[in-house]
């Protein structure tokens, strides 16, 4: 058997299997396809969000490219290289389709959407910024989308500006509007936020930045596993996501950046896989998105991250969307009813996380008692810490969602968080 | 896996609840920040030093219930006590939190004391929550260090 016709024998159930909600997503019987459940089998897993788990496609379709087409990319000249090689470039073009680039070349095979971040910072911001130029990010972001822009400003000298969000916990668009100057060169925004799970109106967002002539970077850490993405629909310069959070493996993520865009920007690292032609005196570079992909790539990695694409292509990810949303819904209600228990983000739209609360309690005390019953969840400020200080909490304890996860799941969240407030009430 | 109320036993959910001493001195002779980075909790230790006995000890700040007995036990415990024997008693916790057993027996007052942080060595079988237990131990020895006013991280 070969990896490429793995997708085809997959063993998740097609959609429309029925029960659960969703209307096309049955996740009692999806968890048969997650070995991490059989060997977990009182496991209640709530912490898609930082790391979902990993479908037995991805995991044995890895380890069948090691056992069966396994050599480096690029190089050689023989049978085996060149079916690497196609594999590969095979799943770019699935990453492609995924987020519907129109061009292959704008997908960038990165290690995780920090390094995306990066490398948008350490070889566009240089070329384009000068000292006075300013990002613009809001306070939702996570760490990964604010600290690359701080190591930027104090290299040469751009500003970091921040878009506040409202009293309810959603980007305000007209603060955003505001924060925009004739200096703006770079919006960069999160798609969902981590820590709240809100949904942000990245479309606006990119209609009011274009209009002033900046560039966009969508952070899709959390959309990516949660609705479907269309970057032209969306029109945003650069989109970034990671493999683990899309049931994929760690290690493997995308850039995608608009071919215009890539092609002017110089390489990030330099190595080998990146160039046409290396002497001592100069070197020539590859076009994107080679030039882009120093050294050899995690070959594993991308053709896992094409499989897991597979596994949410195959369960529809309008289905998905529905499952998260009304999943989300459901455990709004649940939790609402918990005294004491406040959710962040209420009013806002929010997809597929439920951060909270618990007053009195703090949540590295809810989140052990909730192990103890078996609910695996985050605890602390999520790598957005000054979101959280800004709620005026120093963290909070977080659930969120994957397709496998059902209301019997967010029944006994909410059972092991009243367990948590009576043994810590005072 | 151990009872949940082996680690949370009815002292540490008392303290965690009602710490003792939770208060700021107004003139310190010494006093330190501990930061656990992991969680973002801060306590502020406060001290005041009569040559080398505590006469006063103190804390402000916000932490999980083990952060918080622990540092509300750590200032009943080390008042009267001197610099020596509150090192002393560090020394002996820290190897208790971690799963050790301590090669030097204590001194049979301090012993007695060592008894009452019993409690606290649950989390040696949590080791994501070692450093809520010695994180006020950590300022405290930062304040004793003189690092006045400094932040110690539990990194």
């Amino acid at each position: 058997m070969t990896t490429a016709s793995l997708p085809n024998d997959r063993t998740f159930p097609s959609p429309a299997s029925g029960g659960g909600l969703g209307r096309g997503l049955d996740p009692r019987r999806l968890r048969r396809d997650f070995p991490i459940f059989a060997n977990n089998p009182d496991l209640v897993f709530l912490d898609s969000a930082a790391s979902a788990q990993k479908p037995r496609s991805v995991i044995d379709g890895i380890a069948e490219y090691y056992r069966t087409d396994y050599a480096n990319v690029h190089r050689g000249v023989y049978r085996l290289s060149a079916r690497s090689t196609e594999l590969y470039e095979e799943a770019r073009d699935k990453v492609r389709r995924f987020l519907n680039a129109a061009d292959r070349r704008e997908i960038v095979f990165v290690r995780n959407t920090t390094e995306a971040i990066n490398l948008i910072a350490q070889s566009w911001g240089p070329a384009f910024l000068r000292e006075g130029d300013e990002v613009l990010i809001s306070e939702l972001e996570h760490h990964s989308n604010i600290v690359p822009w701080q190591l930027l400003r104090d290299r040469i000298g751009i500003r970091l500006v921040v878009a506040p969000i409202d009293p309810t916990g959603g980007l305000d668009l007209s603060s955003f509007e505001a924060a925009l100057s004739p200096r703006t060169r770079l919006v960069a925004v999160t798609h969902v936020a981590n820590a709240t799970g809100t949904l942000v109106a990245v479309e606006r967002v990119v209609q009011l930045a274009h209009r002033r002539g900046a560039r966009v970077l969508i952070d899709g850490s959390q959309a990516a596993p949660r609705l479907p993405v269309d970057v032209q629909a969306l029109g945003c310069d650069f989109y970034a996501f990671t493999g683990h959070k899309v049931y994929g493996p760690t290690g493997i993520g995308v850039l995608y950046a608009r071919l215009d865009v890539l092609s002017a920007m110089p390489p990030y690292q330099g190595g080998g896989e990146m160039i046409l032609h290396v002497s001592f005196d100069k070197t020539e570079y590859q076009e994107p998105p080679h030039r882009f992909e120093a050294g050899t790539p995690d070959i594993a990695g991308a053709i896992g991250l094409g499989l897991a694409i597979d596994f949410i292509e195959e369960l529809g990810r309008e289905n998905i969307l529905d499952h998260e949303e009304e999943l989300t819904g459901y455990g709004v209600d649940r939790l609402s009813r918990i005294p004491g228990l406040r959710l962040l983000g209420a009013g806002q739209r929010r997809l597929g996380i439920l951060s909270f609360d618990l007053e009195g309690v703090h949540p590295h005390d809810v989140a052990q008692v909730l192990d103890r019953h078996h609910v695996a969840v985050r605890a602390g400020h999520h790598c957005a810490q000054p979101l959280i200080e800004r709620l005026g909490l120093s963290g909070t304890t977080r659930a969120s969602l994957g397709v496998y996860n059902d209301e019997a799941d967010i029944d006994r969240l909410a059972v092991a968080i009243e367990a948590a407030r009576e043994m810590f009430a005072r | 896996m151990m009872d949940l109320r082996e680690l949370y036993q009815d002292i540490i959910l008392d303290h965690g609840r009602r710490p003792r001493n939770f208060r700021t001195i107004e003139h310190p002779t010494h006093f330190a920040q501990g930061y656990n980075p992991l969680c973002g909790d801060r306590v502020t230790i406060y001290l005041t030093l009569d040559g080398d006995r505590i006469t006063d000890i103190s804390f402000q700040g916000r932490g999980c219930a083990i952060s918080t007995a622990a540092a509300s036990l750590m200032t009943e415990i080390l008042r009267g006590k001197t610099i020596g024997d509150a090192r002393a008693l560090f020394a002996q916790f820290h190897v208790r939190v971690t799963g050790g057993e301590p090669t030097e027996a204590l001194a049979e007052p301090l012993a007695e004391e060592m008894e009452r942080l019993e409690p606290l060595t649950g989390v040696k079988a949590y080791p994501a929550r070692v450093k809520c237990a010695t994180l006020s131990w950590h300022a405290l020895e930062a304040a004793l260090s003189g690092r006045d006013g400094s932040t110690v991280k539990t990194e």
